[in-house]
C-alpha cells in the first residue's frame, strides 16, 4: 500500500521580478515502511517536496495524497489536524521549544492532542529512553548539544507514532559520529515501528542508508533508485 | 499548571525588563486607581455628609407635596412634639422641626427680603453646621425668644450688628398679617454668599406666634449616623407616621437631586482621566505582545508545523496578557491596598485645605474610603483593556503560514 502519491505537482515562487521553478511535473508514489532520501543541491525543489507532502505548503496544481486523505484539498484546520495526527517533522534546525525541556518538548505534541498527563508522562519518558537521552529530560534546550537536540526533535517526531516523518536535512548541524547515530536511530525507528521516512538531504552519508533514493534537480526528479545495501540494518 | 500556562509564564520571562516594564506599569496605574478611585468615594461621601448635615439633612418628613411647591399652609400639626417621638423612635438626637416663611426685614436704614426659618433651638445644631459658622455674638438663648440670627452679608447691607432690631413684615400662615421685631444676636458666615443674605433664623416658638402657625411647622429635618443608615432610618421614622397619612419622609435624593447628579458629572469627569491612564497601559501592553509575537514569528511557525492551530497560539498570547495583568493586579492593588489603607486613618490634606476647612466648618482632611468597589473597579478595567490589547497580536498568528514563518529570523 502506498503512504504517500504525488501526481504531477507544479510549484513556483517569485522572487523580485523572476519566477523559479519548485516543482515541476513531479510525480512519485512512496510506499508505507519506505526510508526514501530526497537529494540533490540547493534549489532543486527537495524541501519543497518534502514541505508539500506535509501540508505545510500547498502547491500550485497536482495531487498529494498522504495515507487515504488528499492533502491538497485540505483547509488549514484539517490540515493542522492531519500533521498533528499523521506526519511528524524534524528539521535542520531542531526547532524545538526553547522554554520546554526535553520532557515538556516531547510531551508538547501529544498535549495537543489531548492525550491524559499520564500516558504522556509514561511515553515521553519511554522515547526519551529510546533515543539515548535518559537523565536529560529536565534539561531545556540551550542545556543540549546539537546531537542531542536533535534526538529531543526526532524523540517528538514520533511520539505520537505518525505513519510519516519527514526529515529535511536533519544532519546539517551535526558531527559525523551524531550524524551517525541518528540515521541509525532513524533506521532503528523505521524497521521496528514501521514509520516512513523521507528524508531531504545532499549529505552522501544520509543517502547511503536510504532503501531508495530520489535524485532532483530544477524541481524535477533526475532519478529515482532502490538500493540495495543500505548502509545500516539493525536487527 | 497546564503546558501552555507553563509556557505562557516563562516567555514572560525571557525579556525580564521588558516584561516588568510593562508590569511596571500595571502596577503604577492599579496603585493610582485604586488611591484615586478611595479618596473620590471618600470625598463624595464627605461631600454629601457635609452638604446635608449644612442644612437639608439626611431626610426630611414634610406634607406630601411640599418640596415640589413649598406653601406656608402646606404644614404639620403639632410639630415639636412630633419631632419628639421620631427622637424617641430613632434614639437619636439630631432631629429638629422648622418652619419656613418669608418676610420683608427692615433695619432702621434699608429692606430686603428674606427666608426666615424658625428652628429648635436645643436641636437645630445637631442636624445642621449653620449654628456652628456664627461668627460674632452667639445662638439663641430660648425656644420664644424675639431674636433673630442673620448673615453676615445681610448684616452690612442692613447696616446692623449684634443688639440691633430688625422688624419683619410677611404672611401669616392663615393669610393674615404678620409683624414683629426681633434682637440680633448672631451673624454667622456660611461662605455661600447666597445664603448669608437672604436668610435669617428665629427660635421656632417665636416664629409660630410671629407667623400663626398654632405650633405647626414645615419640616423635620433628621441625620442618620451615617449615610448606610438613611434607608433603615427611613423605614424607622415611616412607623412612627402610621396615623399621619398626609406626612411623607423624604431621603436626599429625593430633597437635593441636584447633589446626586453633580456626583455622577464629577465621577464621569474623572474616569475620563482614568481612560486616558488605562489606554496608555494598554498600548504598552499592545507593544510589549505584538514584539513578543514577532520576535517569535519562527517558534509560532514550527508550532503550527507540528499541527497546533493558530486559535491555540492565540490562546497562548492572550495566557501570558493575562498572566502579566494579574501580577500587575496583584501587586499594583496591594499597594494601592496598604497606602490607601494608611491614608483612610491618618488622613489626607493639602496646602491651603486646613484654612478653608475652618472657615466652612468642615474637617480639616480627606480620608479616601478603601471598599471591594474602589480596590477592584480600576484594577479589573485595567485588566480587561490589557486582555483587549493583546486581541491584536494573538489575530496575527492566524495570517501567519507555517514554511513562511519558519524562515522568519
Amino acid at each position: 500500500m502506498s503512504s504517500i502519491v504525488c501526481k504531477d505537482l507544479c510549484k513556483t515562487f517569485q522572487q523580485g521580478e523572476e519566477i523559479i521553478t519548485g516543482l515541476d511535473h513531479v510525480s512519485i508514489e512512496i510506499e508505507a515502511g519506505d526510508f526514501v532520501c530526497l537529494s540533490g543541491p540547493s534549489g532543486s525543489g527537495k524541501t519543497t517536496l518534502l514541505n508539500a507532502m506535509g501540508g505545510l505548503d500547498t502547491p500550485d496544481s497536482g495531487q498529494i495524497q498522504v495515507g487515504d486523505t488528499r492533502v491538497d484539498q485540505l483547509g488549514k484546520g484539517p490540515l493542522a489536524d492531519m500533521r498533528l495526527h499523521k506526519i511528524g517533522f524534524v528539521f535542520q534546525a531542531y526547532n524545538l521549544i526553547p522554554v520546554l525541556t526535553a520532557r515538556e518538548n516531547v510531551e508538547f505534541v501529544m498535549q495537543v492532542r489531548g492525550e491524559p498527563a499520564q500516558e504522556r508522562s509514561h511515553r515521553s519518558h519511554d522515547i526519551l529512553k529510546e533515543v539515548g537521552l535518559e537523565g536529560m529530560e529536565d534539561r531545556r534546550p540551550a542545556q543540549l548539544s546539537g546531537g542531542q537536540q536533535q534526538r529531543v526533535a526526532v524523540a517528538r517526531a514520533i511520539v505520537s507514532q505518525p505513519a510519516l516523518v519527514l526529515a529535511d536535512e536533519p544532519t546539517a548541524n551535526l558531527d559525523s559520529v551524531t550524524a551517525t547515530q541518528l540515521m541509525d536511530l532513524f533506521v532503528e525507528l523505521n524497521q521496528h515501528h514501521n514509520i516512513t521516512f523521507v528524508i531531504a538531504t545532499h549529505d552522501t552519508r544520509v543517502m547511503a542508508y536510504a532503501k531508495r533514493l530520489i535524485k532532483m534537480r530544477d524541481g524535477k526528479i533526475i532519478s529515482d533508485e532502490k538500493q540495495q545495501h543500505p548502509s545500516t540494518v539493525v536487527s | 499548571m497546564t503546558i501552555t500556562l507553563r509556557m505562557a509564564w516563562r516567555n514572560l520571562w525571557r525579556h525580564k525588563r521588558r516584561t516588568w516594564l510593562t508590569v511596571g506599569a500595571m502596577i503604577f496605574s492599579n496603585l493610582i486607581l485604586v488611591f484615586s478611585i478611595s479618596l473620590q468615594l471618600g470625598s463624595y461621601q464627605m461631600m454629601i455628609d457635609n452638604s446635608l448635615k449644612s442644612y437639608t439633612g439626611h431626610m426630611q418628613i414634610q406634607r406630601e407635596g411640599y418640596n415640589e411647591e413649598p406653601k406656608m399652609r402646606s404644614s404639620i400639626d403639632a410639630i415639636i412634639s412630633l419631632a419628639g417621638r421620631v427622637r424617641d423612635q430613632l434614639g437619636n438626637e439630631s432631629v429638629a422641626a422648622r418652619g419656613v416663611a418669608f418676610a420683608m426685614t427692615s433695619s432702621e436704614e434699608r429692606s430686603y427680603g428674606l427666608q426666615i426659618i424658625g428652628v429648635e433651638p436645643e436641636y437645630e445644631p445637631k442636624v445642621s453646621t449653620l449654628p456652628g459658622l456664627i461668627t460674632r455674638g452667639g445662638y439663641f438663648t430660648g425656644l420664644n425668644t424675639e431674636e433673630i440670627i442673620i448673615g453676615a452679608v445681610l448684616a452690612r447691607n442692613l447696616r446692623v450688628g449684634i443688639g440691633d432690631e430688625l422688624t419683619l413684615l410677611g404672611s401669616g400662615h392663615d393669610g393674615s398679617f404678620a409683624a414683629g421685631i426681633a434682637i440680633v444676636t448672631g451673624i454667622f458666615e456660611s461662605g455661600i454668599a447666597e445664603i448669608d443674605r437672604s436668610m435669617a433664623q428665629l427660635p421656632i416658638g417665636y416664629f409660630q406666634d410671629l407667623f400663626g402657625m398654632e405650633g405647626r411647622g414645615h419640616n423635620i429635618v433628621i441625620n442618620a449616623a451615617d449615610l448606610s443608615e438613611v434607608e433603615s432610618a427611613k423605614q424607622s421614622v415611616s412607623s412612627v407616621l402610621k396615623d399621619r397619612d398626609e406626612l411623607v419622609v423624604l431621603d436626599w435624593e429625593l430633597l437635593q437631586p441636584g447633589l446626586k447628579q453633580a456626583i455622577q458629572a464629577d465621577f464621569t469627569s474623572a474616569w475620563f482621566m482614568y481612560g486616558v491612564l488605562i489606554v496608555l497601559v494598554a498600548f504598552s501592553v499592545l507593544n510589549t505582545q505584538l514584539m513578543s509575537v514577532l520576535e517569535r514569528t519562527r517558534e509560532f511557525g514550527v508550532m503550527m508545523a507540528l499541527g497546533v492551530k493558530p486559535a491555540r497560539l492565540g490562546s497562548l498570547v492572550i495566557t501570558e496578557t493575562a498572566v502579566m495583568s494579574g501580577l500587575g493586579l496583584a501587586i499594583g492593588a496591594l499597594l494601592g491596598i496598604v497606602m490607601t489603607w494608611y491614608l483612610s486613618i491618618v488622613g489626607f490634606s493639602y496646602p491651603g485645605m486646613e484654612d478653608m476647612a475652618e472657615r466652612f466648618n468642615l474637617p480639616d482632611r480627606m480620608y479616601p474610603s478603601l471598599s471591594i468597589l474602589s480596590i477592584m473597579l480600576g484594577p479589573s478595567v485595567v485588566f480587561v483593556f490589557s486582555l483587549l490589547a493583546s486581541i491584536y497580536p494573538a489575530i496575527r498568528l492566524f495570517f501567519l503560514q507555517p514554511v513562511t514563518a519558519m524562515r522568519a529570523v
